[in-house]
């Protein structure tokens, strides 16, 4: 589904990530994790195209997206969220969702003489849909900026639901929650895959990348160091060393 | 009487000029091009009515699509920068724009006398209203029939998706492309309808005032159609009325006494307005 090849991104002098592969598979929950500053929100700014790659390919469903600008990726079934929440605050939560409406049956829907057939009722049915697998039904009318911190991150999860992707790229979408909160984002996150979605998933909570991915990539100073299950990972004496410094 | 219709044909006019800024404010780009496209509106209008004859409805209708025209055009390039820069390019094209004006020449003989634009004298005899007998009153009436559709028109807009969609951008570039919006197609299009909203404003300016010249348009002007909607706040377009009605009412007329120290007032005014209610004089309350 997504394939990284040989992927570079340089900032001056620094190596932020050099020569990455990734390959990750449709339906597959996909854990990267690594120390901080080793280059996994980097990855992810890359693979939406917020940064220009320095140096390889990305290809999704077997497309190069090389130049192509970020809303186009989304339009191809890339969506993402933010590691500190990115919210429109001053719109509503329903209008965070409205405006996030922009998977290509989302754009015909709005034509013209579709509005009238009722694209209208099935952009609402959508948003309340999501609003009710966020626990957000409450709060439709509430501005995003007044909700508190769990719920900002449910609806920054639900409004890249909202454009329909393929692939969803979660960037920390634990960081700051309670135990609570992080049980109820695994189960979210199951039952996305449950529905054949194909998940990135960025995460520094381990109790969080153990229980719900599939396979998991190390990366350490911009290049990976290991790959494979949860259990390799955790037994793998390079990625201990990477997290717990030493010689 | 005819005081207060003056009075009113000018808020009129300013609502027009400070709602194409307030379009163009919801995305987050400053733009000090709008007296520029109010100028177009003005001398396309005018020069259509007066030179050839057209009646003063059509000729609006061409001022918006000047004014619509130039702002797209003017867009692609400019809103490429962002903040500070954004101010600079778009303050040279509306300076570039009064120049041009400065220069410009085109005179038909119509029966005895000479009429159109001629360049720093500006453009006298634009007579419409006068010719076809129009009172004060029911010059101030049209205008406002123009205001108010705009305003409706502009309401909806902002109630719409697509006014969702403009208040995203103006929030988070980053995040609104993230979730897929093409951002230089919402901005040169809100530019576009600013454009257009200018032109209709310029169109029944000349036409008010009968003599239109360059330094109508100055810097001066389009500082003023970027502080109605910083004043008003962009809750909805009454702020932007509101922000018009309080500054050409009272502080332009009302204190008439105090003369030059109004322009003070003004300045101060902007400053105070921005520390003390960042949303706003007549915004809604923000989180």
């Amino acid at each position: 589904m997504l394939e990284l090849r040989g992927v570079s991104r340089h900032f001056g002098g620094v190596k932020a990530v050099e020569r990455l592969d990734l390959n990750v598979a449709e339906g597959e929950i996909f854990g990267l994790i690594g120390p901080n500053g080793s280059g996994k929100s980097t990855t992810v700014n890359v693979i939406a195209g917020l940064f220009e790659a320095s140096g390889g390919q990305i290809l999704f469903k077997g497309g190069n997206l090389d130049g192509l600008p970020t809303h186009r990726r989304l339009q191809l079934g890339i969506a993402r969220t933010f590691q500190n929440i990115r919210l429109f605050g001053q719109l509503t939560v329903w209008q965070n969702l409205w405006v996030a409406q922009n998977a290509p049956e989302d754009r015909a829907r709005r034509g013209f003489l579709s509005r009238w057939l009722g694209g209208r009722g099935g952009a609402r049915a959508e948003m309340a849909g999501l609003l009710e697998f966020s626990g957000l039904a409450h709060k439709r009318d509430e501005l995003a900026a007044n909700l508190a911190f769990g719920e900002q991150r449910r609806l920054e999860l639900a409004r890249a639901l909202a454009a329909k992707p393929k692939l969803l790229l979660l960037d920390e979408p634990a960081a700051g929650m309670n135990s609570e909160e992080i049980g109820q984002l695994r189960d979210r996150i199951l039952k996305l895959r449950a529905q054949g979605m194909t998940v990135l998933l960025i995460e520094h909570v381990m109790e969080l990348v153990m229980g719900v991915t599939d396979r998991i990539a190390v990366l350490n100073f911009g290049q990976k160091i290991a790959e494979g299950t949860p259990r390799e990972i955790q037994n793998d004496p390079g990625v201990r060393k990477a997290y717990l410094g030493g010689a | 009487m005819d005081f207060y219709y003056g009075l009113a044909q000018t808020v009129g006019v300013h609502t027009l000029l400070g709602l194409s800024a307030y379009i163009v404010l919801l995305t987050g780009q400053v733009t000090l091009a709008q007296a520029g496209f109010f100028a177009i509106g003005a001398y396309t209008a005018g020069m259509l009515t007066v030179l050839a004859g057209w009646h003063l409805v059509p000729a609006i209708g061409a001022g918006a699509l000047t004014g619509a025209a130039t702002a797209c055009a003017v867009g692609f390039p400019a809103l490429r920068v962002k903040g500070l820069m954004l101010v600079v390019a778009t303050l040279a094209f509306g300076e570039g724009v009064r120049l041009f004006f400065f220069n410009f020449d085109y005179q038909v003989a119509k029966g005895e006398i000479k009429v159109g634009p001629v360049g720093g004298e500006g453009f006298r005899q634009i007579r419409f209203f006068q010719e076809n007998g129009w009172t004060t009153g029911e010059v101030m009436l049209f205008i406002w029939a123009f205001v108010i559709l705009v305003m409706a028109a502009l309401w909806w807009f902002d109630r719409s998706r697509y006014g969702a969609v403009l208040r995203a951008v103006g929030e988070d570039e980053v995040a609104a492309q993230s979730v897929g919006v093409n951002l230089t197609a919402v901005k040169v299009s809100a530019m576009t309808v600013g454009g257009a909203v200018a032109g209709i404003g310029g169109a029944l300016y000349a036409h008010y005032t009968t003599h239109i010249e360059h330094a109508n348009f100055n810097v001066l002007l389009a500082t003023f159609a970027i502080a109605y909607p910083i004043v008003g706040g962009l809750s909805n377009v009454f702020g932007t009325l509101a922000a018009v009605i309080f500054v050409q009412a009272f502080l332009i007329e009302g204190l008439r006494d105090l003369g030059d120290w109004r322009n003070l007032l003004f300045g101060a005014l902007i400053v105070l307005a921005m520390n003390l209610r960042p949303q706003g004089l007549f915004g809604g309350r923000r989180a």
